[in-house]
């Protein structure tokens, strides 16, 4: 925890293009990106997550998401031991065992990603040698991957952008003359990317994959012909990747709320050519729709002062969400990381003078949150009920990660997890 | 490296935050990356605590490492210290922080601060969450206490005359399941004896009643598993005998009023006979007969595991078929406890092998923990919880104790709910080819939690999907090995006709019954015939 100054960067005169950002260093209330896999292991059914770690790695898994997710999990823990750093075991064999057992035990993986965490980094566990030797011993029948999830590299969500662009580099390669093809990279509900996949067909783009697929065996092929779209504000290393296999990247702002929804669709149809008025028509009703769902909680929110403890970099988006189409004042909006050409287009919506704030020093940003006194405060799970015990009104940032948000139809649901807190609080009379 | 699917506990510094969190003016600094702040949330969400722990972390990154990780930590005491000004710190290192090997001791012991820092060794690697919380609370006792220790050889200074007599209550922390509870529970019944509570710890306790918990005449060691190394070295060091019996169930809080009437000079003929339990009454009543030799397996911690065996099988008449523990430190109290009810202890904790050993011996009701509980649920069999670790639902609203007398009343109450009422077992077993009765009908009193039709029939295939598991950890195979006798398709449909929380004990009996005799195909004859022999 240093104690050095925070920094402001970005130019004084604050266009919301380039604003200035408060980035500081100190105590951060966050998950590591160990804790993607809650979602990416339903998300691909086929996949199984080895978490190489400590028992901490172990006890976050069955902590974090509130509860223990009972059906058996598509993740596990190998826990380094003493005798593995101590060198009485070779910590390569030790894992060669475990691995094998693991799949024998679930013959049903068909790619297993082996995951690096904070001690087997420091320990300098090279993981992708493992990978490598593993899939040779069994191939065809199962791919082994690897990323790292360790606190020390990845906060939270990182650890999803970790996962695809460990996956990226084994996609196969697009044929050169294959047509272009529009490719959406990062986790959505199954059924978000149904209503997208629809939309995407309505409007006429006949060739869509999404990254990642839902099984090992049907992931997408990449290659100069793609264009593709991101899901999710925190995909920088995967965006990077997909570059380096010739992909371009569409800008558009993310798909939350009727705005973004409407913008993000228009970006894909403008790559492919396609006449805006006929997107119009296509998205017509369930953009209306979106509008009529985000407009009942409007006056609960308009004008409702809110503040953003960093997170998931879901932050800029959902705040550009919440001041457009809700009217919500933003007090401060944190970040963990802040990728200004991802985020652009969101950016360039949000008002002149917004205050970002990017890393954390979770005491003094406690200390600006209790001064400004927000109308909710959208925290992780560590500070929500102490901030509840001090009269502020809170909002989970996990919920808006575990819950489908994206897309049109989903606009209402975003709008009412900001309300929900608000309502309840108005309710209770003890 | 343990291939590990869920832990019983967590690391041994999340076991150093619940004596922490328990406590008052002190503050932990840990040396550990982003992330393990994950700990948080389990008090905050899990038992609802309104205060983030008093936790420092300080945080470092992969780019730290190379640079000076040593003074990150430094400046986390300080800033630690000037923003929460604690009467004392205790220092120490997550497993991440553990490797980068900063010596937090020196760190802290040189950093100069006015007020008693206590380094901690807790090897991640080796150690686990209680193992953690027991070294962490020896060590801020032998810290703060220590320098009030009597000179060796020096015998306790005696009791002014009309003096009540007082004890210390220690082991409570945060997160524990049902410590909150069962501070009141005990600490009324003390009162109600004319014993003062000295210091309670670490719950609530500051660092300076810690420093004055050698004015008590001997110490109530609540939960062995945290307090023991602590009340051992207070015996030493002050010369406090333990009361070592824990007050979990009617004859064990009997035992306790007469121990701690000994160690108080008091007769504990009064209290005995002011007991107020419900539980021997209700046991008796006809209604209860339903339950006697019910198979219960039993797995917890090793204090709450030992004491609901005994509760299981002196209080409710049960038959104990199972009894384990995740705690390996207390091993041999369990094997003794096992042996005691002719069983073989597990000892394990990996949950897996629970799983495995639950579904071999198909018991009629499971006693154990969050995870436990899971198993129950997949492989059909109620279930009550009674030991950590710990889920939402263990922190209830109402007062609900698991020690005294009011804590057997809610033992009686929670271990019988989950279970068939009585005249219900009975129709249900006149009348199973009513359309209603299917296997998913849970008992009325239990609505809508009755199992999915989806769900696995009985408890067979759950055998199939842990075998595996179970001979890859290295455990004997005991049902396969026999190569066992098969069902003939009549007998198997009159064993469907068996309701199905008895089911499994009637085919685990039918298939020993024709094991011993070497009967290849068990028919409906050898049904009976073993019905016949093993009685209900």
């Amino acid at each position: 925890m240093t104690s050095s100054p925070a920094i402001l960067s970005g130019s004084q005169a604050a266009s919301c293009a380039n604003p200035p950002i408060l980035r500081e260093r100190g105590q951060r209330e966050v998950f590591c990106g160990l804790t993607g896999i809650m979602w990416l292991h339903r998300k691909i059914q086929d996949a199984f997550f080895l978490i190489i770690g400590s028992r901490t790695c172990a006890h976050l898994m069955q902590s974090a998401a509130g509860v223990m997710i009972f059906a058996e999990p598509r993740f596990a823990t190998a826990i380094i031991e003493e005798r593995d750093l101590a060198g009485m075991a070779d910590a390569n064999e030790e894992l060669d065992r475990v691995v094998m057992r693991l799949l024998e035990r679930r013959p049903d993986i068909k790619l297993l990603f082996l995951v690096g965490s904070c001690p087997s980094e420091v320990i300098k566990l090279d993981l992708s040698r493992a990978a490598k030797r593993l899939s040779e011993r069994v191939s065809p029948a199962v791919r082994v991957l690897n990323y790292s999830g360790s606190g020390i590299e990845t906060t939270f969500t990182q650890g999803e952008d970790a996962c695809l662009a460990a996956l990226v580099p084994s996609l196969a390669e697009k044929p050169a003359e294959a047509p272009e093809s529009l490719l959406v990279v990062g986790v959505l509900a199954d059924a978000v990317e149904d209503q997208f996949r629809r939309i995407f067909a309505e409007i006429g783009i006949r060739q869509v994959d999404f990254l990642p697929a839902r099984k090992a065996g049907t992931m997408p092929s990449i290659g100069p012909g793609t264009r593709y779209l991101l899901a999710q504000p925190f995909l920088g290393e995967t965006a990077r990747l997909i570059e380096g296999r010739g992909g371009q990247r569409i800008a558009a702002p993310f798909p939350l709320g009727a705005e973004g929804a409407a913008g993000w669709v228009h970006a894909a149809g403008a790559t492919f050519g396609i006449a805006p008025a006929i997107i119009d028509a296509v998205i017509a009703a369930p953009r209306e729709r979106a509008r009529r769902a985000v407009s009942r909680y409007r006056d609960m929110l308009a004008g409702r002062r809110i503040f953003f403890f960093p997170d998931s970099q879901l932050e800029v988006p959902i705040a550009r969400f919440l001041h457009r189409e809700l009217g919500m004042e933003l007090v401060e909006v944190g970040t963990p990381y802040f990728h200004k050409d991802h985020l652009a287009a969101d950016l360039a919506m949000l008002p002149a003078g917004t205050a970002f704030s990017e890393g954390q020093d979770v005491d003094r940003q406690l200390e600006r949150c209790r001064k400004a006194a927000p109308d909710i405060v959208v925290c992780g799970l560590g500070l929500a009920n102490p901030l509840e015990a001090e009269g502020l009104t809170t909002k989970w940032a996990i919920e808006l990660v575990f819950t489908p948000i994206q897309g049109f139809e989903q606009a209402g649901d975003l709008a009412e997890l900001f309300a929900r807190p608000l309502n309840r609080r108005a309710r209770l009379e003890v | 490296m343990q291939l590990t699917v869920w832990t019983y506990e967590g690391p041994p510094h999340v076991g150093a935050m619940r004596v922490a969190t328990a406590m008052r003016d002190l503050h932990y600094v840990l040396h550990a990356p982003q992330g393990d702040t994950y700990a948080d949330l389990l008090f905050t969400m899990i038992e609802r605590r309104s205060k983030r722990p008093p936790v420092t972390y300080t945080t470092f990154q992969a780019r730290d490492l190379g640079g000076d990780t040593a003074a990150l930590f430094q400046t986390a005491c300080h800033e630690a210290y000037e923003r929460f000004k604690p009467k004392a710190m205790i220092v120490g290192a997550s497993c991440t922080g553990e490797l980068i090997q900063d010596d937090p001791a020196g760190l802290a012991k040189a950093s100069g601060l006015p007020i008693p820092v206590i380094p901690l060794e807790l090897p991640s690697y080796q150690k686990k969450e209680n193992w953690g919380a027991a070294e962490t609370f020896y060590q801020i006792v032998r810290h703060l206490a220590g320098p009030h220790a009597l000179p060796p050889n020096a015998a306790r200074p005696v009791r002014a005359a009309g003096e009540k007599p007082r004890c210390n209550l220690l082991g409570p922390t945060a997160l524990g399941f049902r410590h909150r509870d069962d501070v009141r529970a005990i600490s009324g019944l003390l009162e109600r004896m004319g014993i003062a509570i000295n210091v309670t710890a670490p719950w609530e306790a500051s660092p300076a009643d810690i420093a004055r918990l050698g004015n008590a005449d001997f110490n109530v060691v609540l939960y062995p598993e945290i307090a023991g190394p602590a009340a051992q070295w207070l015996k030493r060091s002050f010369g406090q005998p333990i009361v070592s019996t824990v007050p979990i169930g009617v004859g064990a809080t009997r035992d306790f009023i007469t121990e701690v009437a000994r160690l108080a000079e008091i007769d504990p003929a009064p209290f005995l006979k002011a007991e107020e339990s419900r539980l021997p009454w209700y046991s008796r009543s006809v209604d209860s007969t339903y339950l006697t030799g019910k198979r219960v397996f039993i797995f917890g911690d090793a204090t709450h595991a030992i004491a609901a065996a005994r509760v299981a099988r002196e209080e409710l008449g049960f038959e104990v078929v199972g009894l384990g523990t995740y705690s390996r430190e207390f091993a041999r109290d369990v094997r003794e406890a096992a042996a005691r009810h002719g069983i073989e202890a597990l000892i394990t904790d990996d949950y897996l092998e629970v799983e495995a050993k639950v579904a071999e011996l198909q018991p009629e009701l499971v006693l154990g923990t969050q995870m436990e509980r899971h198993i129950a649920k997949r492989l059909g069999v109620p279930c009550a919880v009674i030991s950590a670790p710990v889920h939402v639902q263990d922190f209830p609203a109402r007062y609900s104790p698991q020690m005294g007398f009011e804590g057997a009343d809610v033992l009686f109450d929670t271990w019988v709910h989950p279970l068939m009422m009585g005249l219900e077992e009975h129709l249900l077993g006149m009348f199973r080819d009513d359309f209603e009765f299917h296997d998913g009908a849970a008992p009325s009193h239990l609505g809508h939690a009755s199992r999915a039709p989806a769900a696995p029939p009985a408890v067979e295939p759950a055998i199939e999907v842990a075998a595996p598991a179970m001979a890859a950890a290295g455990t004997a195979e005991i049902a396969v090995v026999e190569g066992p006798s098969g069902w003939a398709p009549e007998a198997e449909q009159e064993l469907r006709k068996i309701p199905f929380f008895v089911r499994g004990k009637a085919r685990r009996n039918t298939e020993s019954f024709a094991g011993q005799r070497g009967i290849r195909l068990i028919t409906v004859e050898t049904l009976y015939d073993a019905k016949a022999h093993f009685g209900r």
